[in-house]
């Protein structure tokens, strides 16, 4: 049975990480070199950590199943980064970012945490600044930043449509230096498939070489899983299309808490589905809506094309109904929003499952040129997959999975109920409450791994010195890769005739149906008897060709899927078990009379912490209850 | 639309391979590439036969894995655009395409479209950073940047790392790639002090790793999916030439 | 050092340097190659005394073929590392958007090449006393050429390629030297069509004239 204790300092907010940091044990640097420590996954937050940790002097071991770290997810992130940099001279603080952190995530992140983010959110920038990152500037050659995600000051850092690849080539470059110094060994093309506990303390993982297929052992003192989030759950989603939840998972059977797992934020700019056999949904950045306005026709089925439809046919929504932040509410409200119309049948397109972003008044009154700088390759991306210019046409927009605030549960130390397991990045729980700040996953990826990780660490690491390096041939490898090739060679043995991908497309279809933008119990109790027939299913009639010695994409997949059809129905469960509405979740049963969210923080404000007890029990729920010590509770409105 | 496929199949790196026909009905213009392979892929497996192994991932033109040569061009024929982002719609109906892996001698063929280019992360690791320790960074602003370098640096620094400029060079050479990275630390202050021992450590790993010679013919930056300019590789052979 | 020396980068600067240094040449040729329009053959043969026997240009010379010979040598060099370096080639030819000037630059080099062979052995080796002929009357020997139809179309063959050679040669040393310039390079552009076209046509129209209106 675990214990949840989050380990947080005491003190007043802004002086807790410093306590900490002024309390916590040191390793010397002759110890260093003795301790190994694994990190799976190369974003912002992994190749982060695997650069600083291996120039503070540790032997880090570091794995990515791309070919390259450079890669990693975190490439994708298009609007930019936040820190409390003040540099606009417009009132911002390292509070004010807590806060804005704190109220987005709708009061269900914990307070020193979220503080502890805003507050290395400033040496993150100088640190990117460093290593060359080409941010934009402004002609006296100081930063420039732009506003972002609704929120009432400019601190957002950004290198125009693709903020996350300069970021992680930045993270790529200074883990490239540690690999020349010899201290990161990297390991490309390999999945983990399991994680090693020794006397209860992680001790190493189990990994898949993709290429040759051989399965092969590697021991540590410590593991960092920064593996990212699970938001492919929904089969189509802005993520990566092989980026998974395997390794969160695996460290979930292995007694890591999961927290929050039903908080998935649905980012609602993303080019719509356009057809049956569609892979991916492309994020249109957020930043459009700093100037496109959101519409649908006020008449039910109304054929005619866009710009036909005269003004006063037309009904913004989002202006109608949040006059105080109109087009730039936060993004599980737009959302929502986009849902409820779509729902009523006014969506727009072949499906009517979109709405309309219109830049025809902003071109009208800023000029076809000044658009054009702020969005062009965004435009240009839109007419490449959709053949519509948005120039002249509103662009089609659609809410998709994207980012998911709920992931391994971590206390003050970033360590997850596994002692000597960490998480990082998206991968964990921490900091986004139940929906996340536009610009603020990086901010906390990197801060995590730059900043954070190698404080706390040395301070387990520091009761660590004593510790032997780890032999592989050790009883507790040899069980965890005799379970490991079994699953494999029973996903080979079913011999079925669906491919792994069509079972995790009905799998996406049903989490975006019941534990999707809405939820509500009796679709939640639905979602979890089509999981376990789904399971069933796929455990009886999947294919995989070839065998495990090789390179074998669609065993690599069916792993995955089997862990998504498992994790699946854990956030349902949780979904089920939040009656409540707060940020990205939303159950239909806790509403306003005009439709809005509805919190209950007398039950549930806390962090759900679920527990596995086993292939056929019921998950145990542990509740780590929020204590806002600092802040008042609100009521979230954008009105 | 209906396709006919000609694609490279190949088991392994030290296997020979050979071309496999495939026929798709049912293709719909508005699927991209890669969905086209997807639906060939799941009929594949679907009658229990190996599917084409590609590389691919976040399917949205920045991670750089996926890339293919397909009827003579990496990418494809339209420019600008990566094999994730290609639409069948420039496709003809009933028309062939021939898909086979980026050829260069330092991206040797793994498996099918599936080719090794960790010769480009050889070539960062011997040089491609800015010496800075976590914790050593000046405040942002302390280092001013003009900011036509930074935005020059800033076009340099959107390669994607695909090697679409190694597989169109009829010499397979890596020079707009190393050259994009050069430039962006060159043009950067924070990028000059160790600027000589960067480029000579980059050039001398990139002819290590078996990369041609270039011959300026400007076919990388026609087929660069980011439409990387030539003007980096004369900076980076001026770069090149400072370093002596 | 060694291994700077003979880097990609380095192999090409010796390539471009030798190069630009013939394209200096060109032009000093084609002067001297004018005067074979004048009926008169005393000043032909005398700048031709003179380009054989001046100790100035004697050192002149010597660099010159050091700079020819270097840069076939790194031609050829570079040009077999190219092909090394896609051993397993594409079935589908390669259709991407290139500059066939340069693409094609060592097979219009290597026509120049059998060119200057032929032309070594008309006058230089003679001029040298390494083949036997009339060192002091290269006026004659070169209206006697150009009088063979055979010859004449050689030679304006291999002039033409030479004009897409230089066309290409003028940018890509450019290039390679690291000279670029957002205003400048458009210029030399310009100025390298403007070379290429002159100098092989300078050479053409002398052959053609003395073939038919001589």
């Amino acid at each position: 049975m675990i214990t949840l204790n989050a380990k947080i300092p005491d003190g007043p907010l802004e002086e807790k990480w410093t306590r900490y940091k002024n309390s916590a044990r040191l390793v010397s640097p002759a110890n260093k070199k003795k301790l190994d420590i694994i990190i799976v996954g190369t974003g912002l937050s992994g190749a982060g950590a695997a650069s600083s940790l291996g120039e503070l002097g540790y032997n880090i071991k570091i794995f990515c199943y791309q070919d390259s770290p450079r890669r990693a997810h975190s490439v994708a992130a298009q609007g930019g980064i936040n820190a409390a940099k003040n540099y606009k001279n417009d009132g911002d603080s390292t509070f004010r970012l807590f806060y804005d952190m704190i109220k987005g995530g709708d009061f269900r992140a914990r307070e020193a945490n979220v503080y502890r983010a805003a507050e290395v959110s400033n040496l993150v920038i100088d640190h990117y600044s460093a290593l060359g990152v080409p941010f934009a500037r402004e002609y006296g050659g100081t930063l420039d930043t732009r506003s972002f995600g609704g929120v009432q000051v400019s601190r957002t850092f950004y290198s125009k449509g693709q903020t996350g690849q300069q970021c992680l080539l930045g993270a790529y470059s200074s883990l490239n230096r540690q690999i020349k110094a010899g201290t990161v060994t990297m390991f490309p093309r390999r999945e983990m498939l399991d994680i090693v506990l020794i006397d209860g303390k992680a001790r190493g993982i189990i990994t898949r070489n993709l290429i040759t297929g051989a399965i092969e052992r590697h021991t540590a003192h410590a593991v960092i899983l920064a593996t990212g989030g699970y938001g492919t759950v929904f089969y189509l989603s802005t993520l990566a299309v092989n980026s998974n939840a395997s390794a969160a998972w695996k460290a979930y059977r292995k007694g890591a808490a999961f927290a929050n797992p039903s908080f998935v934020q649905i980012h609602p700019t993303s080019i719509p589905q356009l057809n049956d056999f569609q892979s991916k949904l492309t994020l249109m950045s957020e930043s459009l809506r700093n100037d496109g306005r959101v519409w649908v026709p006020k008449q039910k089925g109304d054929t005619r094309k866009a710009n036909d439809i005269p003004e006063e046919d037309r009904d913004y929504y989002l202006e109608r109904r949040y006059p105080a932040f109109g087009n730039l509410v936060p993004r599980d409200v737009a959302s929502r929003a986009a849902k409820e119309r779509c729902d009523a049948g006014f969506g727009v397109g072949k499906t009517g499952l979109a709405v309309n972003l219109d830049f025809r008044d902003a071109i009208k009154k800023q000029g076809k040129k000044a658009i054009e700088e702020k969005y062009g390759n965004l435009f240009e991306m839109y007419k490449a997959i959709t053949n519509i210019d948005p120039y002249d046409e509103p662009m089609r927009i659609y809410p998709a999975g994207h980012y998911t605030m709920g992931g391994l549960w971590v206390d003050y130390e970033l360590m997850t109920t596994i002692p000597g397991l960490f998480a990082i990045g998206e991968s964990n729980f921490s900091d986004h409450g139940a929906n996340r700040l536009g610009a603020s996953s990086l901010m906390q990826a990197a801060g995590d791994g730059y900043f954070i990780i190698p404080y706390t660490i040395t301070n387990y690491l520091a009761g660590e010195i004593r510790t032997q390096r780890i032999e592989p041939d050790r009883s507790e490898f040899d069980e965890a890769e005799k379970a490991v090739r079994e699953r494999i060679k029973r996903l080979l043995s079913i011999k079925g005739k669906q491919t792994a991908s069509s079972f995790h497309k009905r799998l996406g279809k049903i989490m975006w149906d019941h534990c999707g933008m809405v939820r509500n119990g009796d679709g939640l109790q639905k979602a979890l008897s089509l999981i376990h027939e789904l399971r069933n299913e796929f455990w009886n009639d999947l294919i995989i060709p070839g065998s495990d010695e090789e390179l074998n994409q669609e065993l690599e997949k069916a792993g995955r899927v089997a862990d998504f059809i498992d994790l699946a129905e854990l956030m349902v469960t949780d979904a089920l078990d939040r009656k409540e509405s707060c940020g990205a979740h939303f159950r239909e049963e806790s509403q306003t009379s005009d439709g809005e969210a509805k919190r209950n923080d007398d039950d549930f404000a806390y962090v759900a912490a679920w527990e596995f007890k086993g292939e056929d029990n019921r998950p145990q729920l542990h509740k780590e209850h929020l204590k806002f010590e600092f802040v008042e509770l609100k009521e979230r409105s954008y009105k | 639309m209906r396709i006919k496929l000609k694609i490279w199949r190949q088991k392994d790196a030290v296997s020979k391979g050979s071309f496999a026909t495939y026929e798709l009905d049912n293709i719909s213009p508005e699927m991209s590439f890669l969905e086209m392979l997807d639906a060939l892929n799941k009929s594949l497996v679907e009658k229990s036969l190996e599917p084409v192994a590609f590389d691919h991932d976040c399917r949205e033109g920045i991670c750089g894995s996926c890339g293919m040569y397909i009827n003579g061009y990496p990418h494809g024929p339209v420019k600008g655009l990566t094999t994730c982002h290609l639409s069948m719609r420039y496709f003809k109906d009933g028309e062939t395409i021939v898909i086979e892996p980026w050829r260069a001698k330092a991206f040797p063929v793994i498996k099918d479209l599936i080719v090794d280019r960790s010769a480009f992360d050889k070539i960062m690791i011997a040089g491609g950073f800015i010496s800075v320790s976590a914790g050593a960074a000046p405040e942002a602003n302390s280092v001013n940047v003009r900011k036509k370098n930074s935005d020059a640096a800033f076009d340099s620094s959107i390669c994607i790392g695909c090697g679409a400029c190694v597989a169109s060079c009829k010499n397979a050479s890596a020079m707009l790639f190393i050259s994009a990275k050069i430039s962006q630390y060159s043009l950067m202050p924070q990028g000059r002090p160790e600027a000589k021992e960067r480029v000579m450590s980059m050039v001398s790993e990139m002819d290590k790793q078996g990369f041609g010679n270039c011959s300026n013919t400007g076919a990388c930056e026609s087929q660069c999916p980011k439409q990387i300019k030539l003007v980096n590789i004369a900076r980076l052979n001026r770069e090149y030439f400072k370093a002596f | 050092m060694n291994k700077v020396l003979y880097s990609s980068i380095s192999k090409k600067f010796v390539m471009a340097l030798a190069g630009s240094f013939l394209l200096l040449f060109l032009p000093v040729h084609l002067g001297i190659n004018l005067l074979l329009l004048r009926e008169d053959p005393a000043p032909f043969n005398q700048a031709a005394h003179f380009m054989a026997t001046f100790p100035l240009v004697k050192i002149v010379e010597i660099v010159l073929l050091a700079a020819i010979a270097v840069h076939i040598i790194w031609g050829i060099i570079l040009q077999i590392q190219n092909w090394m370096s896609r051993p397993v080639r594409y079935n589908v030819r390669n259709r991407s958007e290139t500059s066939a000037f340069s693409k094609f630059a060592f097979w219009t080099g290597g026509t120049i090449l059998i060119f200057l062979v032929i032309h070594f052995f008309n006058f230089y080796f003679i001029k040298l006393g390494l083949v036997e002929g009339n060192a002091d009357n290269f006026y004659s020997v070169a209206h006697q050429l150009f009088r063979i139809k055979g010859y004449l179309i050689l030679y304006l063959v291999c002039f033409f390629l030479l004009g897409i050679h230089l066309y290409h040669a003028f940018q890509s040393a450019c290039q390679t030297l690291g000279l670029n310039h957002r205003i400048w390079t458009p210029v030399v552009k310009l100025f390298s069509l403007i070379y290429a076209l002159l100098i092989p046509s300078g050479f053409a129209y002398i052959a053609l004239s003395i073939c038919f209106f001589n």
